[in-house]
């Protein structure tokens, strides 16, 4: 399940969560894109996830950028970046 | 805190230990950046802004340059041109335009202190006459350093090319708000119609500074071969290696950083300010040149974290259970993008089970230093506002503020407001371990005299780390870390080694790495260390282990897979080797074993802590006096205790000088009025009491020891808990840091009453 941030849902008509296919965030975004133009434009910056943002898959922060694997059963968000004192 | 079965599986985790840099610190031979004497080494100084906000119209540098004693003059026309650059440091990306105009200054100053240029001479005093001699031409322009006014449409312009961004979606006009984050759960309009109390506040906090006691400090070596080496005090010796490198536009591999001992960082050293200008000093000149900060420098021109607005709406059903928050959150970044409003807009009801929730936050640019990370960065400023709120709401439902907490708690399964699902974390533990403290059982008695409670969170996050190990033929090992030690780091990982491998604490060497020693690591920050770095060593005394039994396979002529390891001896039928005895050993059957890890752990450790405090307020100065303090955490598993509570000492007592005492104290012009610690109060020993403390352990389920870090959560709770006592002591809710007395002072006598 890919959850949509509050921030991008003028781009998915208020769409605010969906399945969609893909075995790494390289495959999702590209499905996001597919089905919501525009988005991969805020996600992606060259072939890496945009600068401040981070993904949080399963409730960790994916550390592999657009190469990090997503389950069938996944759970994906897009977060601003942490980092720490 | 944790059962004896528990216990008894380690020999090492969770003993005391000696430090192993312990007689180098204690008898003052430890090697700090200060302390760095090279051949014909030479001495730098910056030269920084007397302005919050201008125009660099020209700079002359001929008359320094021509001073008797100055070897090299350097510049913004020095730096390589790095626009619309953007850098992966691995805690974070950063725009190199905007670091390298922070390191030192391009067409405008900032903020009072922005550098502005630099030069080298034989020795500082001369340095600093030399300085006297740049002249620069600026026009002055309006300035604004409170994070409100910043945000007004009318505000000075910063930058005319930073616009807003929210998450990704980029503004078209320019603006002081360069990040708008918003976060929803649920419907709020529907949660707050189902409470049925209500309490909004709105809270200010001031910019405080980390306040670590050794000064930056960098000495760089451009050699002629084209080679940089750098000695530093920082947090990352990787990361100051790829700023460096960045900011000079030279390969990373040019340029080797040797971190030395580090008098505290607390986040703020992490970015880059001397290691680039001394390096260019040193091209220049082709000596090696020091820099060291004043602590003038320091405040001015490094740090600090934050000053923010909040507003927080929070309510609640009668019986006690919260249905609905709502957070509205202004931080200032100071004078480049990039400050820390994420984290501290998905921290502000991190603690909370909260069905609807909205979160908005704002990063502002004003004319204060950029600021930095500082231990739990974000979270602190969020849970003042939030836990204030949370008692004022227990104390109209009449609830006790702890058992109130409890009821509405984040646990395995909450889903937090930013989205993610907590794994097993500990804050009700936290909890039941303050319900069941002596604190908390003990009686308050005496006028003007209040208790207080508050919970914090911070996620401690994982990134990369590596370890190497060799084993030596007397049975130790030596083993190479990439993490710079900040707070006993050396001994909590050379401990996880050592209990892997079944060998003493003592029989291990640890020592930390230069960038060309050891595989890439990133920042000592974010409470990473013991975790991943940990991480890391158990990795690699797996992989001497695995190495061990095939060196005792060959020995007993049998394969490794029939070599049992127990109780760190290696065995097969009725031979027995010690560790020692097989590393005796090693010469002839293969010669060294050395070991390597890097790891990249995902899971952030999610740690939680609540706070007691015990206050007395004079009620004809105001002063607090802090009779009793209890910090309460849950450390997954406390690897050195000792070191677990001195983490939560100390950020207990920075967080006390955030509640109490500290801030950045400006002028009308923008200038900082306070910059040096007579006029800057942080706490001493004198200020507070013995900080008590209570460890709990839930172990991480991501960690093989359960280890969650522990350095960043012991500063979120401190404020909030003692404006918690402050209210019960006087009847005033304070709603704004530092509660100093003349502020608070004053609360008293309009009769701020709740």
């Amino acid at each position: 399940m890919v959850y949509i941030p509050s921030q991008w849902r003028d781009l998915t008509g208020a769409v605010d969560r969906l399945e969609l296919p893909g075995r790494n965030l390289r495959e999702i975004s590209r499905a996001l894109e597919a089905r919501f133009p525009g988005i991969a434009e805020r996600l992606v910056e060259g072939d890496a996830i945009a600068a401040g943002l981070a993904a949080s898959i399963d409730g960790a922060i994916a550390s592999r950028g657009m190469y990090s694997p997503v389950g069938p059963t996944s759970e994906v968000h897009f977060l601003p970046a942490i980092g720490g004192g | 805190m944790t059962p004896k079965s528990e216990r008894k599986k380690y020999k090492v985790i969770g003993t005391r230990p000696i430090r192993h840099d312990g007689a180098d610190k204690v008898t003052g031979r430890a090697v700090y950046g200060a302390d760095l004497r090279l051949a014909g080494i030479v001495h730098g100084k910056i030269l920084r802004s007397p302005h919050a906000h201008a125009k660099v119209k020209s700079i002359d540098t001929s008359a320094a340059e021509k001073h008797p004693g100055v070897l090299a003059v350097v510049t913004r026309a020095d730096m390589p041109n790095l626009k619309n650059k953007i850098a992966d440091l691995g805690e974070g990306s950063v725009n190199l335009a905007h670091l390298g105009a922070n390191v030192l200054a391009h067409d405008k100053v900032l903020y009072k202190g922005h550098a502005v240029a630099a030069l080298a001479a034989v020795n500082p005093h001369v340095a600093e006459e030399a300085l006297k001699l740049i002249k620069v031409d600026y026009e002055v322009l309006p300035s604004v350093t409170w994070v409100m006014d910043a945000m007004q449409d009318d505000a000075p312009l910063l930058h005319n090319d930073v616009f807003t961004k929210s998450m990704g979606k980029r503004a078209s006009k320019p603006s002081n708000v360069p990040t708008h984050i918003h976060f929803e759960k649920g419907n709020i309009e529907e949660g707050f119609q189902a409470a049925d109390v209500i309490v909004e506040r709105e809270f200010k906090t001031a910019s405080v500074h980390q306040g670590y006691i050794e000064p930056h400090v960098s000495t760089a070596l451009w050699n002629q071969d084209g080679h940089v080496t750098v000695w530093t005090s920082t947090q990352g010796a990787f990361t100051a290696r790829a700023q460096t490198a960045e900011l000079l536009q030279i390969p990373v591999s040019q340029v080797t950083v040797v971190p030395c001992e580090i008098g505290g960082g607390f986040g703020g050293k992490i970015a880059v300010y001397l290691e680039p200008v001394a390096a260019l000093l040193s091209r220049k000149c082709g000596r090696p040149v020091k820099m060291v900060m004043t602590r003038e420098d320091v405040f001015e021109g490094t740090g600090p974290t934050p000053g923010s607005f909040m507003r927080v709406k929070l309510g609640a059903t009668k019986d006690g259970k919260l249905v609905a928050g709502e957070a509205w959150l202004a931080y200032d970044a100071g004078a480049f993008p990039g400050g820390v409003i994420g984290p501290g807009a998905m921290c502000v009801f991190s603690c909370y089970e909260l069905p609807h929730a909205k979160v908005d936050g704002y990063d502002v640019l004003d004319n204060k230093p950029k600021t930095q990370a500082y231990r739990a960065p974000g979270a602190t400023q969020a849970a003042f506002a939030c836990e204030t709120v949370i008692d004022e709401l227990a104390e109209k439902l009449k609830i006790d503020p702890l058992e109130f907490r409890l009821k509405n708690a984040a646990k395995e399964g909450t889903r937090r407001v930013d989205g993610p699902v907590y794994p097993r974390v500990g804050l009700v533990e936290t909890l039941e371990a303050a319900k069941n403290s002596p604190h908390w059982k003990s009686k308050l008695e005496g006028k003007h005299r209040g208790r207080g409670i508050a919970s914090g969170y911070w996620f401690n996050i994982g990134l990369k780390s590596s370890v190497a190990a060799n084993v030596n033929n007397d049975g130790t090992v030596s083993l190479i870390e990439g993490s710079t030690d900040i707070g006993g780091t050396r001994t909590s990982i050379a401990m996880q080694f050592a209990e892997t491998l079944g060998i003493t604490a003592e029989a291990v060497h640890p020592r930390v790495g230069d960038t060309d020693s050891v595989g890439y690591t990133d920042v000592t920050g974010g409470s990473r260390t013991t975790f991943a770095t940990g991480l890391a060593a158990h990795e690699v005394a797996l992989d001497i282990q695995r190495q061990m039994r095939e060196r005792a396979a060959i020995l007993w002529e049998c394969e490794a897979s029939q070599v049992q390891v127990e109780d760190g001896a290696y065995c097969h039928k009725d031979k027995k080797l010690t560790f020692a005895e097989l590393a005796g050993q090693l010469g002839h059957t293969g010669g060294p074993v050395v070991g390597r890890a890097t790891v990249s752990p995902e899971g952030a450790s999610n740690g939680f802590g609540t706070h007691l405090v015990d206050v007395e307020v004079d009620p004809d100065t105001a002063k607090v006096t802090i009779l009793r303090y209890t910090a309460i955490q849950d450390a997954g598993r406390a690897i050195h205790p000792s070191y677990v509570e001195g983490q939560m000492q100390g950020g207990a007592v920075q967080g006390i000088g955030w509640a109490l005492n500290e801030e950045y104290v400006y002028s009308d012009q923008g200038r900082m009025e306070n910059a040096s610690y007579l006029d800057y109060r942080m706490p001493t020993a004198l200020d507070v009491p013995a900080i008590e403390t209570i460890i709990v352990e839930v172990p991480n389920p991501a960690h093989p020891y359960g280890v969650r870090g522990v350095g960043e959560t012991p500063i979120v709770a401190p404020p909030a808990a003692i404006a918690n006592a402050i209210y019960a002591a006087t009847g005033v809710r304070m709603t704004e840091l530092p509660m100093s007395p003349p502020r608070l002072w004053a609360a008293m006598s309009t009769g701020k009453k709740s």
